[in-house]
């Protein structure tokens, strides 16, 4: 007879971490409408940056917390770490996904055209969701959960390391640096807007926490229920999870 | 080391997903004799035999093969088991001589080894044909070949007499069978030429153990009750 | 390192038996030039456009190589039979690493005489030594990257589909560095010395990732 085996609790400081971050996104959505001044050129369209580009460095960040998750599953193979790699990456996709729109409109606004090849940032952004965008379909296509497992964390972890040599190679290629104030640093901000941009930046960051940790719960809820109700009921009234991207 | 166990299971678990292959079985065999492991397809013997041939990891219970613990001290038994599995493992492209080359080769053994081998099952002759103009009595010869190439102490062996007519079934005798010393554990659809051969049986059913003993006393009942 | 050898020894026997993969990488690449001629519509190229052409020419035929690379191991048992063995088992990213780059060698060895032939305006004579290190360079990260996507997608259900789909995002900075490299040696004015920050580059990538590939193989052939 198996023994479920510890699951870590995700639940543990939930609500306090989701009361942070709705605290922190209502302040970060008055500071950009009612206290960051308008910018000189872009006018209005510009408050967009407060979005995109929190949303673009939580979603980096995401994808190389996933890649040190995915260390930690092939040197204790442990699954729990798996789950955590494969949250915080689905997580960070969708973040992505966002930065691109969003990037895409500011563009627009900004230039006229939906998409500009001379923002080094942008393009290697969009490289980058292009590789991550393809750990789904690989997990999907592995039958066998240890080894899609296993796969998923390789992939994680060389995907990770893509991402800094990425952005090193593309700025490379740009023959001219645009000016503008997409530094990741945030380098040349005024005040009023750097605090926007670092409210932003806090808040985005708490709800990506906050996102991850919720669905780690429930994930890590629905397989506890599973083995319970296998070891009540035994094998056989258990159906087989269908063929899902996700750890089981 | 007389003493020593060739193979030791204690509570071994293996699964796939949701699906337990394996649960609970522990089984000693002893140096030198022969284990025959009987069950329907699905019962979980060519998992058992992959993990004692370190391809597979167990998931619980222990295992010791000559007296090393797996999967930790894995690589220290690879050289002295061989596993004569389903697929040949042989490149079809290639000549038995030059497939044999290639195992001795990752082995580290002489190339005289494999000409000896070769002339064992008389295979010598037809060494530089590709394996896929082969018969597929030959390339079961050839599998032989290669799974007693490195000469090693445990035979894993997966329905080792498939595909063979009388005369080769004698040509690979020695080498597999129970006078070559060896410590076997083989798997086979019938039974009863498995216990003939077989010092000590295990009767699995579900990947759990239905009955385990002296290959002499299993009865025909216990049989029926595993393909029921 | 002996096993490594002995690897490599019987992939390239099996393809000198069999001509799977080289000559149908070579074919592409040609086939891909005449293509080119017409979808792009001018007589000759030169310089960066050129040194794009050829990249992206390189990187498909090699998808094909890449592919096919683990192909017999899963399909006639070559996996086992190597993990049965008392081996090191990085020896079989390196042999098969090794294996990828030789046949990548081979196809330039033909496609670039073609390339010259076919669509390239200025000679490529002088063009050849600045050429040949962008290109050496470039090959050494295809094939560990190929490498380890093949040995990735081999065990997957879309088999051909996963490869390319994982591998080129991955190859792109290295793509970038090789197009961007090329192109000195290629300009329509006379051959000029590649800039160093793309060879730069590709060493930097080929190193991060050799290394990479050298800590992760085994995770990939247990079971």
């Amino acid at each position: 007879m198996t023994l479920l085996p510890p699951t870590p609790n995700y639940g543990k400081g939930l609500r306090g971490l989701s009361l942070a971050t709705v605290a922190t996104l209502s302040v970060a959505f008055a500071l950009v409408f009612f206290y960051a001044p308008l910018d000189a050129d872009q006018g209005f369209v510009q408050k967009i940056f407060y979005l995109h580009v929190p949303l673009a460095i939580v979603a980096l960040c995401g994808f190389i917390l996933g890649g040190l998750f995915a260390i930690g599953h092939l040197r204790t193979g442990d699954r729990a770490w798996d789950m955590r790699s494969y949250v915080a990456i689905h997580m960070s996709l969708i973040f992505a996904l966002g930065a691109l729109i969003t990037g895409s409109i500011w563009a627009k606004a900004s230039w006229g055209h939906w998409w500009v090849w001379n923002e080094p940032t942008l393009v290697s952004f969009l490289i980058v969701f292009l590789l991550f965008a393809t750990y789904q379909p690989l997990r999907f296509s592995i039958d066998d959960p240890e080894r899609q497992a296993r796969y998923a964390s390789v992939f994680a972890i060389v995907a990770g390391a893509f991402v800094p040599l990425n952005f090193i190679a593309v700025r490379l290629a740009q023959g001219f640096v645009h000016p503008r104030v997409l530094t990741l640093g945030g380098g040349n901000l005024p005040g009023p807007m750097r605090l926007t941009f670092l409210v932003s930046l806090v808040g985005i960051a708490l709800l990506f926490a906050t996102l991850w940790k919720y669905e780690l719960t429930a994930k890590s809820t629905r397989m506890q229920l599973r083995a319970l109700r296998r070891r009540v009921l035994g094998d056989e009234a258990i159906r087989p999870l269908g063929r899902s991207a996700a750890p089981s | 080391m007389a003493g020593t166990p060739a193979i030791e299971l204690r509570g071994l678990a293996r699964h796939f997903g949701e699906r337990t292959a394996l649960r609970d079985v522990s089984v000693v065999v002893p140096a030198g004799a022969t284990l025959a492991v009987l069950g329907r397809n699905g019962a979980g013997k060519s998992t058992l035999l992959r993990i004692l041939a370190t391809l597979l990891r167990p998931h619980q219970g222990e295992v010791s093969v000559l007296g090393e613990p797996l999967p930790k001290r894995a690589f220290a038994v690879r050289a002295r088991l061989g596993l004569l599995a389903h697929e040949p493992l042989l490149y079809r492209d290639l000549s038995g001589r030059e497939n044999l080359r290639y195992h001795a080769r990752l082995y580290r053994l002489p190339e005289e080894r494999v000409e000896q081998v070769l002339e064992a099952v008389r295979m010598g002759g037809r060494g530089d044909d590709p394996v896929r103009l082969l018969s597929r009595g030959m390339i079961q010869r050839l599998a032989v070949c290669r799974a007693v190439l490195h000469d090693p102490e445990v035979l894993l062996l997966d329905e080792p007499r498939a595909n063979l007519d009388p005369a080769a079934t004698g040509l690979v005798e020695p080498l597999i069978g129970r006078e070559s010393g060896r410590t076997r554990v083989l798997t086979s659809h019938d039974p009863q030429a498995a216990l003939a051969e077989a010092d000590l049986a295990l009767g699995l059913r579900d990947g759990r153990t239905a009955w385990l003993g002296p290959a002499a006393t299993v009865t025909l009942e216990q049989v029926r009750e595993l393909y029921a | 390192m002996r096993t490594a050898l002995a690897v490599l020894r019987k992939d390239l026997r099996l393809e000198l038996r069999t001509f799977e993969t080289v000559p149908a990488m070579a074919l592409f690449a040609v086939t891909t030039f005449v293509i080119f001629h017409f979808g792009l519509g001018q007589a000759t190229i030169s310089g960066q456009l050129a040194a794009g052409v050829l990249t992206v020419t390189v990187l498909f035929s090699g998808m094909l190589g890449i592919n096919r690379l683990f192909v017999t191991e899963r399909e006639q048992g070559g996996f086992d039979a190597f993990l049965l063995a008392p081996v090191d088992r990085t020896s079989l990213l390196l042999a098969k690493a090794a294996a990828l780059f030789t046949f990548l060698v081979v196809l330039e060895l033909i496609a670039v005489p073609a390339f010259g032939l076919l669509l390239l305006g200025p000679s490529l004579g002088p063009a050849l030594p600045g050429l040949a290190v962008v290109l050496l360079l470039a090959d050494l990260g295809i094939a560990v990257i190929g490498t380890l996507v093949s040995a990735i997608a081999v065990h997957t259900r879309a088999r051909d589909l996963i490869g390319p789909v994982i591998g080129l995002p991955l190859m792109i900075p290295a793509l970038i560095a090789m197009a961007r490299g090329a192109a000195a040696p290629l300009a329509a004015h006379g051959a000029a010395s590649v800039p160093l920050k793309w060879l730069e580059v590709l060493a930097l990538y080929d190193v991060v990732f050799a290394l990479l590939a050298y800590a992760v193989f085994d995770f990939l052939l247990e079971e």
